[in-house]
């Protein structure tokens, strides 16, 4: 067994069977051992062996549809409309699901696959409620494409005309409606196997099968994270997020509103998907045109709370550093980051031991909601109570999120509506907006201008380059370009579930001024630093989240970390729950690239450099970085929720 | 043992001690030979050469390797394994140990029936003596070859006796099959090579080592040997097991059991097929009805169409509803009996049903999907005046 098959099958709850196959076989013919040739459709193709059939196929351009297959989850090879005929075999194989370990002569379209195939899709369509005009995911559903590709023109079997099961709204992020759930298990592989969370479940039997929570309850009464990966995931529209587009509008058609909206670094990168671009094609600034065009009196950058994050966050961390190095304290140690909403849940639920490890900085999106009904109300003479702030989010956690009752310390709630990106997307339609031919414009001031540190936040190991950018620089008094090429902190970077970085801190320049503005520093050098060797790591999914904790608990290498990154979805932000349907590791990587790119543009590429913070803490935040004030808007309090709810 | 037959049964007169005996005086590959010389086939019903089997699991690489006998004897009509484990254990145990020497597995499980709880005492002190006699433990008949055997029961899912739903099942998950390839002998119990085999199977290699694989080869057919066990109910003067050579005539068994008059007989339970009177000079075996030993006699009074809509009934209660076909197919050829029942089918729509039964044949994801409509498709094709006869208003 090789590591990565070791570390699937340590924690994955995947059967045996199937976690071989969450190991990728490379199909460019660089595997090492035997290649096999098979015929498709009289098309030899050589593979490395154990190649799936439908791996083979894909590599020659032969088309063979899926359903519950998904690349990023392990085999299932239950909807069987992959189903090919092989010669010798009395049935059809499932195509997603068989290895091919000798030469095979494979037929994709005989007629007893044409025949399967089409009935298995009328079965499907007999329980499965709703018209496809009156469905969220129409022109972007798996099902309506196949049985468009199929030649469906009646109902074989019949069409049910009323739903049999209700809606559960119960979440704020995430909506269940299993009348249209078509049982491809995928959000239960998406749940149980990827993120290693583990809510949905197949209960029953036969023709009773369905997709439940524990003992039925409401997903807001379980231990959903509301990562949404499961929506990304799904097929149909049997999984979707709370949608508040009804409620924004309203707002944006009252005049005595002042609707602002911030946006977050990952869903500009995403977006133009929802437009038929590929993915990773930025759409920053035609999305500011068209944010105002359709009614939104200010459009700011999230990123500008990111960097607030990054000082906050990393003043944190030094205070808790020198308690621990200095003052001899008992401090938890690593530092968690608290960006990621899902996350937060997910550790809340199942390991609420461990809640003292988090950075009690919240979330830039908190943190913006809470700046803009405070420092921006006074600055513009605008009356709280009649803001109302948006945010475009990749995240259909960030809506629960928002919701959070302790999320209003400034008197209001600091983000009214989260807002994801596929619902801003449908916004833009509903005005006859088409977004990649808008005008470029920029970010409203004050906030406008924003760093690269901040857009780097979208991707996995993003707030960790940017919390080391500012980290580096504020403690060695050096540019970080003389350490690394461009500031681009490669080691961080990539999608390997958990990276480890270790960085000595070469030299110590002077405290900077903007720390000192918090009079209860409890240092004025940096000498207790000089030398030090500063430990991180980054993780990203829960499943690799998990993975860390445990090694934290087990006393293992990561906790000896300083400060570890925590992304709920995998990719980070730009792999989230309410980003655009669909999803693979091809698609995150093409988002990723955007957003770095992005990051490389920007003049100002540190958090501690941006203007529009420095000016925050010298106007606003005047007691400086962990200051009473910052506490007070800026910090937030968790939730040991542990797993069992009443 | 007291399965009826003309004579003493077969089993009855095997001493399974001189047939591990035998066996632990050969080489695996010895082992493997002698089985595969006697040409002996699964006897749950699919009929895969058991000497095949065996011989990829000893070539597989792992860690460890497992046996495990399926004793979840869940075809509706089948009661012959129940006879074997309560009246000749030993002959299993002793078929297990030797599977074990021969793939080189240290553990043997034996996947019990839920409905068989009762069983379980006499099987685990019927154990217990044989560890105490050296014939399971860290030295099997003083030789240096490890072999144990756990009892783990099933909890009544009839789609648990499908190999790999029960290996998920012993692993503490749903019971639901898995994709094959990969098979149980490359990727079975937590991963490893296994053995999976029915509980007459195993009984039938510890009678091939105490008679030898020539004896067991000459009875029966060419390509069916051996003694074989049947569960005989329905409408027969006398219902119960009993045991035939392999490749008897359907109609000679009806003789046998008191049947002769019968209007059908379904070989190999709900999964089975329904072969009617017409067509009883058909042999029971591997190469004409097979059977893993379940036959059922419907009597002249039978109404056939209650009879598919029982076996339909079961399945869609017993799918485990993970694939489309089975899940979904089952519960509509259900519902199209309903409609015959109620004269509401029309001709077009049986066959579409026909064709959906084909469709669940071929593309389902194991065995019990792909035999569930056979005794559906069987009656349709044999009956089909008496069903469609409803439709013309002569609904009882």
């Amino acid at each position: 067994m090789s590591d990565q098959e070791k570390a699937n099958t340590a924690t994955s709850r995947a059967p045996v069977s199937q976690r071989g196959h969450l190991v990728k076989m490379p199909t460019d013919g660089t595997a090492i051992g035997a290649l096999v040739t098979v015929s498709i459709d009289g098309q030899d193709v050589k593979v490395p062996l154990g190649s799936t059939i439908l791996e083979a196929a894909k590599q020659i351009g032969v088309k063979i549809p899926t359903l519950c297959y998904h690349e990023d989850l392990c085999i299932a090879g239950v909807c069987r409309i992959c189903v090919v005929e092989v010669e010798g075999q009395r049935t059809l194989q499932a195509a997603c699901a068989y290895p091919i370990t000798s030469p095979l002569k494979i037929h994709t379209h005989t007629r007893k696959v044409r025949q399967s195939r089409r009935r298995i899709l009328d079965l499907l369509l007999s329980k499965h409620y709703g018209e496809c005009y009156s469905c969220f995911r129409n022109t972007n559903c798996e099902l309506q494409t196949l049985a468009a590709e199929y030649g469906v023109d009646f109902f074989r079997f019949g069409h049910p005309d009323k739903p049999s099961s209700e809606l559960d709204n119960s979440s704020y992020s995430v909506q269940r409606d299993m009348n249209k759930c078509i049982l491809c298990r995928r959000c239960v592989r998406t749940c149980i196997d990827l993120q290693e969370v583990g809510v949905l479940e197949a209960v029953h039997r036969g023709d009773k099968t369905r997709i439940s929570t524990f003992m039925d309850k409401p997903l807001a009464e379980v231990v959903c994270i509301n990562c949404g990966q499961c929506i990304n995931r799904c097929p149909t529209a049997a999984l979707g997020a709370a949608d508040p587009t009804d409620d924004v509008w309203r707002d944006i058609n009252d005049p005595t509103k002042h609707v602002v909206i911030q946006t977050a670094p990952a869903p500009r990168a995403a977006i133009g998907e929802c437009f038929g671009l590929p993915p990773g094609t930025p759409l920053t600034f035609e999305m500011n045109s068209a944010l105002r065009a359709i009614g939104f009196d200010k459009v700011f950058d999230t990123n500008f709370t990111a960097d607030l994050t990054i000082i906050e966050e990393g003043t944190e961390l030094i205070l808790r550093l020198h308690k621990a190095l200095v003052e001899k304290q008992q401090v938890a140690l690593p530092q968690f980051t608290s960006c990621s909403p899902g996350w937060v849940k997910y550790i809340e639920h199942f390991y609420p031991e461990m809640l003292p490890h988090m950075s009690s900085a919240k979330s830039p999106q908190q943190m913006f909601g809470s700046v803009i009904k405070t420092y921006y109300a006074k600055l513009n003479n605008i009356d709280p109570a009649s803001i109302v702030t948006v945010a475009l989010m990749p995240c259909s956690a960030k809506k629960f999120e928002c919701n959070r009752p302790e999320m209003a310390s400034s008197g209001y709630k600091d983000v009214d509506y989260g807002l994801v990106t596929r619902e801003l997307a449908q916004m833009f339609k509903e005005a006859g907006i088409e977004l990649p031919k808008m005008p470029k414009s920029d970010f409203d001031d004050p906030f406008g201008t924003a760093t690269g540190s901040g857009v780097i936040f979208g991707a996995t190991g993003g707030v960790m380059e940017a919390a080391l950018r500012t980290v580096i620089e504020l403690v060695s008094g050096m540019k970080v370009e003389n350490l690394y090429d461009h500031a681009n902190i490669l080691p961080v970077r990539g999608f390997e579930g958990i990276r480890y970085v270790e960085l000595t801190i070469p030299k110590v320049g002077p405290v900077p001024e903007l720390l000192k503005t918090n009079k209860h520093l409890p240092f004025d050098s940096w000498d207790w630093l000089a030398g030090a060797t500063l430990k991180v790591a980054v993780a990203h999914g829960t499943a690799n989240a998990k993975k860390v904790l445990e090694d934290i608990k087990a006393g293992g290498k990561l906790s000896e970390c300083h400060f570890i990154e925590f992304m709920a979805c995998p990719g980070g932000c730009l792999g989230g729950g309410g980003m655009p349907i669909p999803t693979s590791p091809a698609i995150r990587a093409a988002r990723a690239k955007a957003i770095y790119a992005e990051d490389a543009a920007y003049e100002v590429r540190k958090s501690h450099e941006n203007p529009a913070v420095i000016r925050l803490y010298n106007e606003f935040l005047t007691d400086g970085p962990n200051g009473h004030t910052a506490h007070h808007l800026l910090h937030t309090t968790y939730t040991p929720r542990g797993k069992y709810i009443t | 043992m007291s399965a009826n037959r003309k004579g003493l049964v077969t089993f009855s007169t095997i001493d399974p001690n001189a047939a591990l005996a035998a066996a632990v005086a050969k080489t695996r590959a010895e082992i493997i030979g002698e089985v595969t010389a006697s040409k002996l086939k699964g006897r749950g019903g699919a009929g895969f050469p058991t000497g095949v089997k065996w011989n990829l699991a000893a070539a597989a690489k792992g860690d460890a390797k497992y046996v495990i006998c399926n004793a979840d004897e869940g075809e509706p009509g089948t009661f012959k394994d129940r006879v074997i484990l309560a009246e000749v254990p030993d002959l299993v145990f002793a078929g297990m140990t030797i599977g074990g020497i021969a793939i080189g597995a240290v553990k043997g499980i034996i996947y019990l029936r839920g409905e068989y709880t009762y069983l379980r005492e006499q099987l685990e002190s019927a154990l217990a003596k044989r560890r105490a006699a050296g014939l399971l433990g860290p030295q099997v008949m003083d030789k240096a070859v490890a072999f144990d055997i756990e009892i783990r029961m099933g909890s009544g899912a009839y789609v648990c006796g499908e190999e790999t739903a029960l290996i998920e099942s012993l692993e503490g998950q749903r019971g639901e099959p898995r994709n094959r390839p990969p098979f149980p002998v490359d990727t079975g119990f937590m991963g490893q090579p296994t053995i999976v085999n029915n509980v007459e199977t195993f009984a039938c290699v510890a009678a091939i080592f105490a008679k030898g694989a020539a004896w067991f080869a000459s009875i029966g057919t060419e390509k069916s040997t051996g003694p074989k066990l049947f569960s005989v109910s329905g409408d027969c003067a006398r219902p119960g097991v009993y045991e035939f050579p392999l490749g008897i005539m359907v109609s000679e068994l009806l003789r046998e059991v008191g049947g002769e008059n019968a209007k059908a007989v379904q070989i190999g339970g709900a999964s089975g097929h329904c072969v009617p009177s017409s067509e009883f000079t058909r042999t029971l075996s591997y190469e004409d009805v097979s059977t893993g030993g379940s036959v059922m006699v419907f009597g002249p009074q039978r109404d056939m169409l209650a009879v598919a809509k029982n076996f339909m009934e079961f399945f869609v209660e017993e799918s485990c509803g993970q694939c489309t076909p089975c899940r979904e197919g089952n519960a509509k050829l259900l519902e199209g009996i309903e409609m015959l029942e109620e004269g509401r089918c029309s001709a077009a729509y049986l066959d579409e049903l026909t064709k959906l039964g084909e469709v669940m044949q071929l593309a389902s994801k194991c065995g019990l999907g792909q035999s569930s409509p056979n005794a559906f498709l069987s009656i349709v094709s044999h009956f089909q005046d008496e069903l469609m006869g409803r439709t013309h208003g002569l609904v009882r």
